[in-house]
């Protein structure tokens, strides 16, 4: 098929960005949206010109690394997937496609589709963990049982890959999918519940530092979100939160 | 130089135990006088990273991606090995040993694997500790799965995303240290040579991937812990950026670079569509716990299959050929990896591959299916269920286990796997081999280490399923936290390295130069052009078999590609500015090198072990045939271009276990 692309170039964070129209042409509908742009990148430096610079490591929707808000959907238009998992058979031939980077206050664009998500590792360094050293000194693996479905619930939460699909989409640019999503890990087995009370109020004290916004409860989060992050976890932070306050 | 690999004397069970309780030890206060520097942080580098940070040392830690979390090791999916026998079926730390020596087909070093298999059980434990959320059965204790190789379930894990949450646990135990400021973290920094000082390694040059400055790190110890190198073959199931570069560097700076043939081609990933194809994606080896491969015994069936008169669903037990379980009744479809990979290509290569280009088999839950929903139907206390219900209730068992796998393929194939079989075949995913290193982990540049999947240390010729996991936390968590200590101890009067010395100067000159050259080269082919060639070359010539005459012209053809691609190499941008291409422009170059030695290392071993078939030597069934005087590890010194390359041996000693042909039948 056939397309137009529509897509953000910025040279870097401080040069103003602008959309820049190109073409490419017989695109198979197998092919990733990222192969695709492959094709319109090797077009390019076979021309002379500067590629289009976009994140992107494993290309099979785990690292959280692809970052591109499609047609104005974060990971563009399928839903449960990363934009690289995306198919070019979700197109048609003859549409044009509008790509830009993840944008919020809080993710300053880097290079064309490359934005800056390092708040999210912030977040993380104020309470994202459990505080015991790595010695391997602990006691057995099966000394405190854990109800399955505290397990299960825990391990969807812990699913999220950070990739920010939550932030862009957010009217408000939310970050608090992603909070709510570790903080509902840790909430959830027993191994969090020492620290739960100050790693929730030092994750949001964070989340609020780096001008991420407040939830209004949309809910687009849950419906972008690649991994399918439940918004449970945001009422269960909140609750967490309350509980802390206590 | 004579290869010493530092082995302690003693019973293989007492050597960690007893080494331990004898090496040199840094006190507390003089830890915080000493700097470390890891380059990636995946399992192993994360892992140790938080580890050495939390016992004291100033780490500074360097990975490409913007996030630490990002690291290849996140897209593991199927599981992780450990000695717990919790299922009471007959595990033990001698049988972990003894399955990863035998699956590596003899060649690994056997105290290496013993300490492995040792502190495996440990690994679990501050896992869990750390919140990662294994699987768990009703009782609320933790569940565990079969891999490929073994006769018994050791493998846990967290749906089929094993690695992503392990890596999320260290990832964690980082941000604690990084919230102290023990380690200092370089995100989108890329290491692009080690400096050596008065025989040490002292530091690193690194490239700021954002602004595109070079810039100097010193340390009184370097650790590589950046992965291995299957992307040398362009497609692989590795990540994008997944590279060679810190390996190649020390290599080239004098850390011997061992059994770099030794290559795991994984049977079970989504087959090739195109030409415009990336990468390859993997469907865990874990699903073969539950899924039957085959391909039609007719060859009438499979031309009706390819033409799609016939859907696979349409064909009876009878007329479909199980080859595993045909073939290797002891293990079926759980056989290890590299005789599953020959086994489809076998199957293909003799024309019943499924798919149009020849290069697909089956894998199919539909016994299990029925299997499971039986079991169900029988808890739940359905009378009589239909076929349907029953598939139903086997499907949602199957979900449980294996959902996000079955996501996946649909995205991709745009087929449900849950109504057809899935189709895969083999595709590089992972490398034994890399940079050599004795048992306290430290090449042969002193001060120098190297962990996880970039050593080679563990598993000989072919890794078992869900040990890669394993090797990454052991060495990261609890092997190289003790053994650099032994190094350090003599550096507690050093003081801070000063990065004004002539070494760092030098190095920096080099590197800059280097970047500086891309960039004015301006020439017709772009670096993917190149990659892509160099990938044709390696699949095809030193891929899943290889022989003598593949293997000198590969050697012939890589040193011609590397020359054009020194001479012809486009590279657009500036050097001071995030430039992608320019950041792979040296990846390649590497690759480039790394190809070459890669093929003469298979070419210089004249036999099949595990991974590396030779063709001309096999048994009469096609199974790879081990010659005994190469019970060796090669250790290759650089010595400028890879054809200069001296070959060092290390023999080795199998005292625990017995030497046999390797059979899964």
């Amino acid at each position: 098929m056939n397309l137009t692309l529509k897509i953000w170039r910025q040279k870097d964070s401080k040069t103003k960005g602008q959309m820049v129209d190109y073409k490419v042409t017989e695109i198979s509908e197998h092919m990733s949206f990222l192969e695709m742009m492959d094709v319109l990148n090797e077009q390019l430096v076979n021309a002379g010109e500067q590629p289009v610079a976009f994140d992107h490591d494993c290309r099979e929707g785990i690292c959280g690394m692809c970052s591109m808000y499609i047609n104005g959907e974060a990971h563009g238009p399928d839903r449960g997937v990363t934009t690289c998992q995306l198919h070019m058979r979700m197109f048609k031939d003859g549409d044009t496609i509008t790509i830009e980077p993840f944008r919020a206050a809080a993710f300053p664009v880097i290079k064309d589709l490359v934005v800056d998500r390092s708040a999210f590792d912030r977040i993380q360094h104020a309470g994202g963990y459990i505080s015991v050293n790595t010695s391997g000194n602990t006691q057995d693996a099966n000394s405190i049982p854990i109800p399955k479905k505290a397990a299960d619930e825990a391990m969807d939460a812990a699913t999220c890959i950070g990739c920010g699909a939550c932030v862009a989409t957010c009217k408000n640019s939310s970050a608090m999918l992603f909070v709510g999503a570790k903080v509902s890990q840790y909430a959830l087995l027993p191994q969090g519940q020492i620290e739960a009370a100050d790693r929730v109020q030092n994750m949001v004290a964070q989340m609020d530092l780096e001008g991420f916004g407040n939830c209004t409860n949309t809910g687009a989060c849950e419906v972008e979100c690649p991994k399918g992050i439940s918004l449970d976890n945001i009422a269960r932070m909140n609750r967490e939160l309350m509980k802390a306050s206590i | 130089m004579a290869l010493d690999s530092k082995v302690p004397k003693g019973p293989i069970k007492d050597k960690w135990t007893a080494y331990k309780n004898h090496i040199n030890l840094v006190n507390p206060a003089n830890k915080r006088n000493i700097d470390v520097i890891v380059v990636g942080t995946g399992l192993a580098g994360g892992s140790a990273s938080a580890t050495l940070a939390e016992l004291g040392y100033n780490v500074k830690s360097f990975a490409y991606q913007d996030s630490p979390r990002r690291a290849h090791s996140i897209a593991a999916q199927g599981g992780i090995n450990a000695a717990k026998n919790y299922q009471g079926d007959g595990d033990s730390t001698y049988r972990l040993f003894y399955d990863t020596v035998k699956g590596g087909d003899y060649r690994s070093r056997e105290a290496n694997v013993y300490r492995l298999a040792e502190v495996s059980a440990n690994i679990i434990d501050q896992c869990v500790a750390q919140g990662v959320p294994f699987a768990r059965d009703y009782g609320g204790l933790l569940d565990n799965r079969s891999f490929g190789g073994v006769l018994v379930s050791r493998t846990f894990y967290a749906k089929g995303q094993t690695g992503q949450q392990l890596l999320l646990g260290a990832y964690s135990a980082m941000n604690r240290q990084i919230a102290r400021g023990k380690i200092e973290m370089f995100n989108r920094h890329e290491m692009l040579d080690v400096v050596v000082v008065d025989g040490k390694a002292r530091g690193i040059i690194a490239r700021n991937l954002v602004t595109g400055e070079i810039e100097r790190h010193s340390a009184h110890a370097v650790v590589i812990a950046s992965g291995g190198y299957g992307n040398v073959y362009f497609l692989s199931t590795n990540a994008m950026g997944s590279n060679v570069t810190a390996g190649w560097k020390v290599h080239k700076k004098g850390a011997y670079f061992a059994n770099p043939c030794y290559t795991q081609i994984h049977p079970t990933c989504i087959p090739r569509s195109g030409d415009y194809q990336s990468k390859l994606t993997l469907m865990s080896e874990s699903l073969r716990n539950d899924g039957r491969i085959w391909v039609p015994k007719n060859m009438e069936d499979v031309l009706a299959i390819r033409e799609g008169s016939r859907k696979p669903t349409d064909l009876s037990e009878e007329q479909r050929d199980y080859y595993l379980e045909r073939r290797y009744p002891a293990f079926g479809n759980l056989v290890p990896r590299d005789v599953a990979s020959r086994a489809a290509k076998e199957r293909s290569d003799a024309g019943y591959g499924v798919n149009a280009t020849g290069e697909a088999v089956y894998l199919d839950f539909a016994a299990s299916f029925e299997r499971y929903g039986k079991e169900q139907a029988k808890i739940n206390n359905i009378q009589n269920p239909t076929k349907e219900k029953i598939k139903e209730l086997g499907q949602e068992i199957v979900k449980a286990k294996y959902g996000n796998l079955f996501q996946m393929y649909e995205k991709i194939v745009d087929e449900n796997p849950y109504e057809t079989p899935m189709m895969i075949y083999p595709a590089v995913h992972y490398t034994m081999g890399g940079v050599w290193v004795d048992y306290n982990l430290m090449t042969t540049i002193p001060g120098c280490y190297a962990i996880g999947e970039a050593n080679f240390s563990d598993h000989g010729a072919n890794r078992l399923g869900a040990s890669a996991l394993m090797q990454g936390l052991a060495d990261g968590y609890f092997v190289l936290p003790y053994t650099i200590g032994d190094y350090l101890a003599d550096d507690i009067r050093t003081g801070e390295i000063s990065t004004e010395t002539p070494e760092f100067e030098a190095a920096e000159k080099a590197v800059t130069e280097r970047v500086e050259f891309f960039i004015n080269n301006k020439g017709a082919h772009s670096v993917d052009y190149y990659h892509k060639k160099l990938g044709k070359i390696m699949w095809d010539k030193c891929g899943m078999s290889r022989n003598a005459e593949g293997l000198k012209i590969a050697i012939e053809e890589i040193s011609e590609l590397r020359k054009d691609f020194w001479e012809n190499v486009n590279v657009p941008g500036t050097t001071k500015e995030y430039n992608e291409q320019l950041a792979k422009a040296g990846r390649v170059a590497d690759f480039l090198e790394l190809g070459e030695l890669f093929a003469k290392d298979a070419l210089v071993r004249e036999e099949s072990a595990g991974g590396h078939f030779r063709e001309e030597h096999q048994t009469e069934e096609g199974e790879a045939k081990r010659i005994k005087e190469f019970q060796f590890v090669s250790a290759w010194e650089y010595k400028g271009e890879p054809k200069d390359a001296v070959l060092h041996k290390e023999a080795l000693a199998y005292e625990n276990i017995e030497v046999k042909e390797r059979s899964y039948k």
